[in-house]
């Protein structure tokens, strides 16, 4: 991924509240194809327990079929999840969205989510020791099946080829801190689309000990204020490598019907709505400013509007077209994959030079 | 009579109609992918394609299997059927988008799911999709499938019911515990030997209240949970005599269970041959058994019984005349029974195939087959039979497994539906938005407070 101040980057917006704020989830529908008409490269879907949110996979899955270029970006827990139904799910979304998949791979912390399923409270080192192991586990499993597997071949009556399956056999290491588990594989649906699911963490979880940089493809990056956040993402940069894509995270309140944006701000301070996150508050032309600045170091901005709703409306109305005039956004790629948007290569399966021998 | 004195009525009352669901299978010998109109059993161009012609057809359901592991043959993946398939919920919440009416049932096992995880995503799914969602509760228990699991085989087969009813009550138990007018949201706690749940449940009820629950075990111990737990049994008893007798017995063990006669109602698995006549429907009937079982896989079948390579024998000779080195048989890994005496049920088979003259082909196909599962003959005469089970209320639907996908719905939608229209015993439209509604299921109701008896033991 290259730092270059002049490759133009790439957008993502939260899409939390739509189908459920309302209780109808035809205005998720709404909301995706409108971020998609506005440009935006990708959406993502918080999955963090809040009352009357649904299932983050399965709104991004609803989604799927009545979008084209979009990327649909869940986030899946990793701690108190079955890995082996993370990787199916998560192929599935790749099928059901033509290849427009990936994965914000969390590691709850939760003492209420560990005791909905019965498990002791995952805390320090060993979340990212199960985010890890949960990434690596979906990896093997997304490659079990090489891209070729699928044969038909009426003359042997063979619908697979066998030597093209692969056992992942996969063992948590000695180390780990949680309970050891195993799994066998190979996968329960073939292939996804794009081979493998591009793969996001916040940058906190990824590096020696935690999940490898290697295993991701881009991180997420926060920082306290928006004049902070140039300077953090050239420092994860520099401890994670350019291998990676680096994101920039956003909150956004925008001046909105006739409303300033300080006015809107103070509400939601009152309302308590504080994510910890660099926020914007201002005009449209001031967030172009910005934005223009920021993918000058990071690779996408992923913006978390205050409402949906009135912030979706002002991007896709002032702030995109602007970006694009400029020259600062990358094309949407019609009938694209998220690995596209992310510039990333289909990778071969890794079994598949293996594959004369394999087969056990 | 309403729907609502139905269900709850002692006496058991015919509705008179039936409906169908589909089950896209994703595994086995049943799909045909040696066609020229076989497609993809993964694209989700094909998934859509049979949901909104289901729907065309007013079908109530879209059922999807589950996936825990690859079916093996003498200890590699099993290479001869379809095999891959998605996560059921995932693509039911893609196809809720592009669908309106049908119900989107997710079959989902109870040994390998977390209750609290399984109840908040089939809520989520009952929600996206405006009330359609149904769970199809399955068990399953060894530690081959346990392998790809947190958990590792754990689970005795004694003890498989008795996990899973006590998963399903928490399931519903979390579902029933949302905020009402009168009170916030209860906290379910189950200690179980199995699994202990703390929850709160974080979403509303959905448009039908909670997911219908259907149910697929046959035995004794598979009945009795239905009939206390099921809103609709998928039952394997589709020939009209054993329809009839299926349906007595469970309206018996639904009274034992406390409910009403009608409560829970009956969909067996079934396949559709149909053509414009009856000797055109034979023809094809034909042409389909030769394509779900080819020489390989009936050679295949065999092997697993024996236990050792026959690919030098004959598919289309007697049985062969070596013995299994197997002492048990364990079948293909992954599907229905295993443990028989290997080289007893060796000697009875070939004692049968001779008797018959079946070459290893044909008796394979003859085991093989959904023999009392198929309706085959033209479109009207397989309206006038099913005509026959709407009176009497043998069953209430048919769970229609396609043998072409994405084609295999076609013929049914187009031809054999406005045959039962006619007849009035079909649905003419949709009763409903919700899958309850459109199966005429009565709403449940929330049960009191029970923070007396929050903790259940198992």
């Amino acid at each position: 991924m290259s730092t270059s101040s002049i490759k133009p980057g790439f957008l993502a917006i939260e899409l939390d509240g739509a189908g459920w704020d309302g209780g109808d989830f035809a205005s998720l529908g709404e909301a995706v194809l409108a971020a998609e008409s506005a440009g935006f490269h990708a959406a993502t879907f918080t999955d963090a327990p809040v009352p009357g949110r649904a299932n983050a996979l399965q709104r991004a899955a609803f989604a799927g079929p009545v979008t084209r270029s979009i990327a649909l970006v869940p986030e899946v827990d990793t701690v108190y999840t079955e890995p082996f139904h993370v990787s199916t799910q998560l192929a599935s979304l790749d099928y059901v969205s033509g290849g427009r998949a990936g994965w914000i791979s969390t590691a709850a912390e939760s003492p209420e989510a560990a005791a909905a399923v019965g498990r002791s409270s995952v805390t320090g080192a060993g979340l990212a020791q199960e985010a890890a192991a949960s990434v690596e586990v979906s990896r093997r499993l997304w490659d079990s099946w090489e891209d070729d597997a699928v044969i038909r071949d009426v003359a042997t009556g063979r619908y697979i080829d066998v030597d093209k399956l692969h056992y992942v056999d996969f063992e948590t290491p000695a180390d780990f801190a949680g309970p050891a588990y195993s799994v066998k594989g190979p996968s329960i649906i073939p292939r996804p689309l794009q081979g493998q699911l591009p793969v996001l963490a916040a940058a906190s979880l990824v590096g020696p000990g935690q999940i490898p940089a290697d295993a991701v493809d881009a991180v997420l990056v926060t920082a306290p204020t928006p004049e902070l956040l140039a300077a953090e993402v050239r420092d994860v940069r520099e401890r994670l490598g350019e291998s990676l894509a680096v994101i920039a995270e956003l909150d956004v309140v925008l001046d909105s019907r006739g409303q300033a944006a300080g006015e809107r701000v103070a509400g939601l301070n009152q309302a308590g709505l504080d994510g910890g996150r660099a926020r914007y508050a201002g005009s449209a032309a001031g967030l172009a400013d910005l934005l223009t600045e920021l993918l000058k170091e990071a690779d996408g901005v992923r913006l978390h509007p205050a409402s949906l709703a009135l912030e979706l409306d002002e991007l896709s109305r002032l702030v995109l077209p602007e970006l694009r005039r400029r020259g600062a956004l990358r094309p949407a790629v019609q009938d694209g994959t998220f690995r596209d948007v992310l510039g990333l290569a289909r990778p071969a399966s890794r079994y598949a030079s293996t594959a004369v021998s394999a087969g056990k | 009579m309403t729907q609502h004195s139905r269900a709850k009525s002692e006496i058991f009352t015919p509705s008179g109609k039936i409906q169908f669901g589909v089950f896209f299978q994703g595994v086995n010998s049943g799909t045909i992918w040696k066609a020229a109109e076989s497609g993809s059993q993964t694209d989700f161009e094909s998934f859509r394609r049979i949901a909104q012609t289901a729907e065309r057809g007013l079908f109530a359901a879209f059922f999807l299997g589950e996936g825990l592991r690859l079916r093996e043959h003498l200890g590699r993946p099993h290479a001869l059927d379809v095999v891959g398939r998605p996560d059921a919920q995932s693509m039911l919440a893609a196809l809720a988008s592009v669908t309106k009416n049908i119900g989107l049932v997710a079959t989902q096992n109870t040994t390998y799911n977390d209750p609290a995880d399984l109840a908040h995503r089939l809520a989520s799914l009952d929600l996206i999709s405006g009330g359609r969602a149904a769970w199809n509760i399955v068990t399953t228990d060894n530690a081959w499938t346990g392998a790809n699991f947190r958990r590792g085989g754990y689970l005795d087969h004694a003890d498989r019911y008795k996990h899973a009813e006590a998963f399903v009550e928490t399931a519903k138990r979390i579902w029933d515990s949302w905020e009402t007018a009168e009170g916030p949201a209860r906290r379910v706690l189950h200690e179980g030997q199995h699994y202990t749940v703390d929850v709160t449940p974080r979403l509303p009820r959905s448009a039908q209240y909670r997911p219908v629950l259907f149910q697929a075990g046959d035995s004794p111990e598979g009945r009795d949970f239905a009939a206390r737990q099921a809103d609709v049994i998928f039952s394997a008893h589709p020939k009209f005599d054993d329809a009839v007798e299926f349906r007595k017995d469970l309206v018996e063990r639904s009274l034992a269970a406390g409910r009403g006669a009608n409560a829970v109602q009956i969909m067996p698995a079934s396949e559709f041959i149909l053509a414009p006549t009856a000797e055109e429907a034979l023809a094809k009937k034909e042409w389909v058994r030769s394509m779900q079982i080819g020489p390989q896989q009936a050679v295949a079948y065999l092997e697993q019984f024996w236990g050792r390579e026959l690919s030098d024998y004959d598919p289309d000779g007697p049985l062969p005349e070596i013995d299994p080195v197997v002492e048990e048989t364990s079948e293909t890994r992954g599907s229905g029974f295993h443990g028989a005496k290997a080289r007893q049920l060796a000697d009875q088979w070939r004692a049968e195939a001779k008797d018959k003259g079946l070459s290893i082909r044909q008796f394979v196909t003859s085991r093989t087959a959904r023999v009392d599962a198929t309706f085959t003959g033209s479109y009207t005469a397989v309206a006038d039979q099913l005509a026959g089970y709407a009176r009497v209320g043998a069953v209430d639907g048919f769970n229609i497994s396609p043998w072409l996908v994405p084609t295999g719905l076609d013929d049914i939608v187009n031809h054999l539906v406005p045959e039962l229209q006619e007849r009035g015993v079909y649905p003419t439209e949709y009763a409903g938005s919700t899958l309850r509604e459109n199966l005429g299921l009565e709403t449940p109701v929330r049960s009191a407070d029970e923070t007396a008896e929050a903790v259940r033991a198992l």
